[in-house]
Order: structure tokens, then C-alpha cells, then sequence
């Protein structure tokens, strides 16, 4: 293969051999993972579209749904969840300086608030199974004690907002799992030293994907915890 | 220019066909035009699969009553014939393969943007595919290629779970090649290939993988949720839990709407390729062309509820819809009358990729105008859920879609294959196509106007006649079919060599020796000049093609 001379100048060992240069590659990089992005936003934009509907359609089930998540520990994941984005962004800045051992510490500090998030939720759909807020045969809602006494709620359609809660709040999850992951693989490579002012590209990308997964969640807490919380 | 000089090939040139061996080079491989090789050999088996449950479907309705097949039987054949055909055949097809192996050589690039994720989309894909045929060896499904609820969700007792992974899958893939194509599009054009200079299949591709990144994400969604329905009880489209089968299929045309767009784009852009080669004359309209495939994409997007006019939704909401969808007839009666201006006193040579692009032409043309017929309320009433549909989308599908794959397999089967096809084989090979095409479905729309619903596996008797025409129509289709692919393969061995540019086209593609080196161009090349422009260009006065 003959590669054009260009090429062999800049010899950045990160280059792949179908780009002309370093910028094109970072460019390229970029715009794939925006476009990325946007076919997330389609992807739970169907759920949302979802949550509109019904929203509108039953609201005295969904606030009294709603009453039943704990707020708290909603509140703390969300706090969570903006403290890894800084640590996201502070990463990619380290990434750009160079600096291999603050790169490497904020990543598992990303990590470990991930796996604190993870936690969290899983102690909660714990609860979930325990009340019977479940969907499906064995599912059972007393109306009197989440909602007005006087607003009429059907134990059935309070099903469909414990069937979104599960949907929205899983396939988050599922993209926190593959977040955490995708950062334990970079977490690896920054330790071998393979970022630096010149190449940091795939931290970059991870940020944008986890900082992504975050704002799902900013909509998310006010959407499912929110709901006719006035006293 | 160096296109139009006549060199002989030498067969032992290093190109990206004899420059390695062996399984791992192929498995392993990361060039875009293996990976579309890759891709060639597995819709080409799905295509016969899915074609098979046609015939099947197709000998059972030879008679009246149910005699080769029992209805739960029936209701799995067409259901497999449309999941496999839709998303393992008609999706992928011309991008998987052709867009694949033209997208980087058109705009002279030395691949896709990401190598490594265009064969993760192929590994996808058939991940994807040993999900489906799975799904398919162990029971099927029965839920039509629709996947309506709550008969998905709650009724059926087929390998619904199964199936609805795989096609989430194979959109997982379709979403990475989408997404290769429009950042290669962006940042991987060679110098002097504006915009407005882009050969129109890359805007027809460009405006596929924007449907690709859009569209596909919801059927995702739609398609997780009805598995989290059936294997967790969630009960979102569940209307004895308060929830809205119609939401269901509100999501689920969203994609699968526009999905009709994505196998219909990629054959106009490839008649937009054959079209100006063979009348020697720059396209009419180039601008108008392109924007027309946007537009297509785009109102795409605005018609989905077409599908639902009789499934209880808001009158008001089906006029809108009703609108919409005759806006789309716009960009599309652009194109067509495009191309015939584009042929209006050119210098036309009758080659097969040619009669393939006439094909297209005249059968999407219908299939357009019948689409016209079912945008309208008051037709669509009468006419819906009857063969009339299903004619209609199959002359969308098949008289379109892959009347124009073929026309853009035999256009560029020099260029991947580095051999000449038989042409008078090919010529015939698109007559039989033609004939047997029409012979299928023709009589479908007579058979739908007169009543005939679909999805039966029985008729009454006088339903008969159009019938039995329309099956011995399908067995003629099935031998045009059969035929290129055993001259294609035939060709790889015994084929006459193919020169750089045989058929004395414009474009970078026909720059590059046939078949291509790994790296696509001996050296970056330099774009002066305006796609199609055959009157200034050094090219051929007429097609050099041997007779």
C-alpha cells in the first residue's frame, strides 16, 4: 500500500490509514457520535411519546403513581448522576493537557458514581417488587393510601405508569451498564497512556454518550417522581 | 483523463479481490467493498428464503379452497415472507451491498469513515439473521410482518419474542451503516466533489441514512416495548390495562412507513446513475433530482398514519394524513419526469441495466399512482385490507426497489467483479423479470378491487381465474431471478474481463481499474467538473458496449 507522503508526516500512531489527517479522523469521530446521539433521542423519544399520552390520558393514576417512588432517593441519584457528568467533563479536559493520572482517577471516580447510581435504582425496584407495584398477574395498587381521597383511581391503568416507570427507568439503566463498561475499557487504555493533547477523541465521544444518559435522567426525575408532589 | 483510454487489464494487477485469501481475510476484513461481497451473499440467501414462502404462499392460493397448506400454516408464510423479505432483504439490499461498495469509490474516498463499525454491522446483521431463521425453524411467527397488538402481545403463540429481536438487531445494523454513510458523505469527499457535484445514488444514499438514523430507533423502541409486553407483562399497549393498541401502530408506521422510502430511495438514485449513461446526456434537473430525494425522506416522515385510516382514529387527523401523503407524489413525479426528459433525444443504447431502469420507471410509476388511490379516504375505505394493497406495495417493492437493485447489479457487476456478465442472457433475463413481474401482480389489483381481502388462505371460487394467473406469473418471476444469479456467478470464472469503464460512464468509480485496488484510487483524485456532464467530458458518443 502506498501511502502519500502527507500521511507518513504527521505519523500519529492513532491514525487510521483511510483519513488524510489527524483533523478529519477528530471530525468524523464527532459527527458519528452526535448522529449517534440523535438516534437515541428517537429511540426513547417513542417511550416519551408514550408518557405524553397516557400522561394526559390518566392523570389521577399517574400522580398517584407517582407518590409511590421515593423521592429522596431519586433527588440523590440525580445529584449523583450531575456530579459524574463533571467528572466526565473534567476528564476529557485532563485527556487534552496529558495528565494520565488525573484522566485515570476522574475516570473510575465516573465509574464508581455510575455503579452509586446503579445502586440506588436497583434498591428501589427492589421496593417495586416487594410493594406488588409490579406489572403483571400478581400486581396490586391500593388507590386510598398514594392518592385524594375523593380522586377516582383505577387500580388496571395504574399499571400502564409502573409499566413506563420499568421501561424508561431500565433501558436507562441498560445504557448506564453499557456507559460504566465503556469507560472501564478507557479507564485501561488511559492508564497505558494511549491520550494525550494530540488523540483524545474516544474520551471525548464517551463523555458526550454519558453526559447523554444523564440528560435522559434530568427528564426523567421530574416526569416520574414529579407528578402532583404539592401537598 | 485517463477513464476513456482503452487499457487491458492485467489479470494479475493487485486488487482487492486477489490481494489476500482465505476465510479470515474475508471475516476479518475491513474494506467497505468485501464487506459489501459479505453482504451480497447473505441477502442473496434471504432473498431465496423469502422468496420460497412466496412461492408457497403463492401455489396455495392456486386453488380455492385450502388444500396445500392449514390456515395457521398460511398465516406463518406470509408472515415470514414479509419479516424476512422487509428486513433481511429489501432494507439492507441496495445500501448493505451497493452503497456499500460505491459510497467511498464515488465521492474518492479510500473507505467508509469507520471500517471497523461497517463490519460490526455486517456481524449484526447476521446475528440478526440466525436469530430469524431460528425463530423460523422453530415454530414462526404468525403475527404478520406488522407485529400488531395485542394479538403480538397477549394472542399469538408463535416465536414472537424471537423475531422481534432479530429485526432489533438487524436495525441495529442498519442504523451503523446509515450512520457510516452520512459522516463518510460529509467528511470523506475527495477534493473538488462539492455538494452539488455529488453523483445523485449518493444523495438518494444520503437521504436513505438519514431515514436509517430517524426512523429505525422507533421501530426499536416499539418493537422492545411489545417484548417487554410478552415476556415481563408490562402492559403499555394493553387495552384491558387501559392501553392503546392504536399507539402501537402509530410507532410502528413512524418507521415503517419512511422504511418504504428506505428500499425505494437507493433504486431511483441507481436509475439516476443509468439513466444519463445510457442516453449519453447530462441528467435534466440535476438540482431538482437531488432535492427531490430529501424531500422524499422528509415528507416520509409525515404520512405515517395513512396505514390507520380505518383502525379508529380521528377523522380530521386521516384528512391531514390524506394531504401529506399526496404531497409525497410531488418529489417523486419529479423524478420521473426527470429521467424520461434525461432520455427526450439522447443517444439510447438498450443495455440490461437499462431495461432494468425502464422496468423501474414504468412499475413504480404505478405502484405510485395506485398509492394515490389508497391516500384517498374514501377509495382507501373500500379497498383496504384486499389484494389492491398488496399489489400496490409489491409494485413499490419488487417493480421498484428491486428492479432497480438488479438494474444496479448488472451496472456495476464489472466494476465489483472485474468481469463482464452475458448481455443478451441479461436482456432476457430482464424481460422474463418484467413479464413475470406483471403477470404476478396485475392481476392482484383486479382481484383486490373486486374484493379478495388478503391474508386468507381460502377465496370464493370465482377468484379463480386471476389466481391461477397470477401464481403462473411467480413461478416466471422466480426463473428471472434465478437466472442473473447463475450468470453472476458464472461470469466470476468464464466472463469476458472488464475494463476500467465499460460502458464509457462518468463518475470517479469508472476511474479506478475493475475491479478496484484495496485502497479504491492509485492516488487521490481531483474533481473539476459536474456530475453526468457526458457532453463535456471525454467520453464515448455512444455506450461501447459489445453486442
Amino acid at each position: 500500500m502506498s501511502d502519500s507522503p502527507a500521511i507518513v508526516e504527521s505519523h500519529n500512531p492513532a491514525q487510521q490509514h483511510h483519513f488524510a489527517d489527524m483533523e478529519q479522523q477528530r471530525q468524523a469521530a464527532s459527527l458519528g457520535m452526535w448522529l449517534f446521539l440523535a438516534t437515541e433521542v428517537m429511540f426513547f423519544g417513542g417511550m416519551f411519546c408514550a408518557y405524553l399520552i397516557y400522561r394526559y390520558w390518566y392523570y389521577p393514576e399517574f400522580a398517584a403513581g407517582s407518590k409511590t417512588l421515593d423521592i429522596w432517593l431519586g433527588a440523590i441519584n440525580t445529584g449523583v448522576l450531575i456530579c459524574s457528568s463533571l467528572t466526565v467533563a473534567l476528564s476529557v479536559r485532563a485527556a487534552q493537557f496529558g495528565k494520565r493520572k488525573l484522566l485515570v482517577t476522574l475516570l473510575v471516580a465516573t465509574i464508581l458514581l455510575g455503579l452509586v447510581f446503579l445502586g440506588i435504582k436497583g434498591v428501589e425496584w427492589a421496593s417495586k417488587f416487594e410493594e406488588h407495584h409490579v406489572p403483571g398477574p400478581s400486581f396490586h395498587f391500593e388507590p386510598t393510601a398514594h392518592s385524594h381521597p375523593n380522586t377516582k383511581i383505577d387500580p388496571q391503568r395504574i399499571q400502564i405508569f409502573f409499566s413506563l416507570y420499568f421501561a424508561m427507568t431500565g433501558i436507562h439503566a441498560l445504557h448506564m451498564v453499557i456507559g460504566v463498561g465503556l469507560f472501564a475499557v478507557l479507564t485501561f487504555y488511559a492508564w497505558k497512556g494511549r491520550y494525550n493533547s494530540a488523540y483524545y477523541t474516544p474520551i471525548e465521544n464517551a463523555g458526550l454518550y454519558w453526559h447523554f444518559v444523564d440528560i435522559i435522567w434530568i427528564y426523567l426525575f421530574p416526569l416520574l417522581y414529579l407528578i402532583d408532589r404539592k401537598k | 483523463m485517463k477513464m476513456a483510454t482503452a487499457v487491458h487489464p492485467v489479470p494479475e494487477r493487485e486488487n482487492y479481490l486477489n490481494q489476500e485469501y482465505g476465510v479470515r481475510s474475508w471475516l476479518l476484513t475491513t474494506d467497505h467493498k468485501r464487506i459489501a461481497l459479505l453482504y451480497l451473499a447473505s441477502i442473496t440467501f434471504f432473498f431465496f428464503v423469502g422468496g420460497f414462502f412466496a412461492l408457497l404462499i403463492r401455489l396455495e392460493l392456486l386453488t380455492p379452497v385450502g388444500d396445500l397448506v392449514q390456515a395457521d400454516t398460511y398465516n406463518k408464510l406470509f408472515s415470514m415472507h414479509g419479516q424476512i423479505m422487509v428486513f433481511f432483504f429489501l432494507v439492507p439490499s441496495i445500501p448493505a451491498v451497493l452503497g456499500n461498495f460505491l459510497v467511498p469509490l464515488m465521492i474518492g474516498a479510500r473507505d467508509l469513515a469507520f471500517p471497523r463499525i461497517n463490519l460490526l454491522s455486517w456481524y449484526l446483521f447476521i446475528i440478526a439473521g440466525i436469530l430469524m431463521m431460528h425463530a423460523v425453524l422453530t415454530g414462526g411467527v404468525d403475527t404478520g410482518w406488522t407485529f400488531y397488538t395485542p394479538f403480538s402481545t397477549a394472542f399469538s403463540n408463535t416465536k414472537v419474542i424471537e423475531a422481534g429481536l432479530a429485526i432489533f438487531v438487524a436495525g441495529f445494523s442498519s442504523i451503523l451503516t446509515g450512520l457510516n454513510f452520512v459522516v463518510t458523505i460529509h467528511r470523506m469527499r475527495a477534493p473538488g466533489m462539492t455538494w452539488w457535484r455529488l453523483p445523485l445514488f449518493i444523495w438518494s444514499m444520503y437521504a436513505t441514512s438519514i431515514i436509517f438514523l430517524l426512523g429505525t430507533p422507533v421501530l426499536a423502541i416499539t418493537l422492545t416495548l411489545v417484548i417487554f409486553e410478552r415476556a415481563f407483562h408490562l402492559g403499555i399497549f394493553d387495552p384491558t390495562r387501559g392501553g392503546d393498541p392504536l399507539l402501537f401502530q402509530h410507532l410502528f408506521w413512524f418507521y415503517s412507513h419512511p422504511a418504504v422510502y428506505i428500499m425505494i430511495l437507493p433504486s431511483m438514485g441507481i436509475v439516476s446513475e443509468i439513466v444519463p449513461c445510457f442516453s449519453r446526456k447530462r441528467i435534466f434537473g440535476y438540482s431538482f433530482v437531488a432535492m427531490a430525494s430529501i424531500g422524499i425522506a422528509v415528507f416520509g416522515f409525515l404520512v405515517w398514519a395513512h396505514h390507520m385510516f380505518v383502525a379508529g382514529m380521528s377523522i380530521y387527523a386521516a384528512l391531514i394524513f390524506s394531504f401529506l401523503s399526496y404531497l409525497v407524489a410531488v418529489p417523486s413525479a419529479i423524478k420521473v419526469f426527470n429521467w424520461t426528459a434525461t432520455l427526450y433525444k439522447g443517444s439510447i443504447t438498450f443495455s440490461t441495466p437499462l431495461l432494468y431502469a425502464f422496468g423501474f420507471i414504468g412499475l413504480f410509476t404505478m405502484g405510485g399512482l395506485t398509492g394515490l388511490f389508497l391516500a384517498a379516504l374514501g377509495v382507501d375505505v373500500h379497498v383496504t385490507d384486499t389484494y389492491f394493497v398488496v399489489a400496490h406495495f409489491h409494485y413499490i417493492m419488487v417493480g421498484g426497489a428491486v428492479m432497480g437493485y438488479l438494474g444496479g447489479m448488472h451496472f456495476w457487476w464489472p466494476k465489483i467483479s472485474g468481469r463482464m456478465y452475458p448481455e443478451s442472457l441479461g436482456r432476457l433475463a430482464a424481460l422474463i423479470v418484467f413479464i413475470g413481474f406483471n403477470l404476478t401482480f396485475f392481476p392482484q389489483f383486479i382481484l383486490g378491487y373486486l374484493g379478495m381481502p388478503r391474508r386468507y388462505w381460502q377465496y370464493p371460487p370465482e377468484f379463480q381465474v386471476l389466481n391461477v394467473l397470477s401464481t403462473a406469473g411467480s413461478t416466471i418471476l422466480a426463473v428471472g431471478y434465478v437466472l442473473p444469479m447463475i450468470y453472476f456467478l458464472w461470469s466470476m470464472r468464464y466472463g469476458k474481463h472488464a475494463e476500467p469503464n465499460p460502458w464509457g460512464a462518468a463518475g470517479l468509480e469508472w476511474m479506478t481499474p475493475s475491479p478496484p485496488p484495496t485502497f479504491n484510487f492509485e492516488e487521490t483524485p481531483q474533481v473539476t467538473w459536474e456530475a453526468y456532464d457526458y457532453g463535456n467530458i471525454d467520453l464515448p458518443k455512444e455506450v461501447p458496449v459489445e453486442r
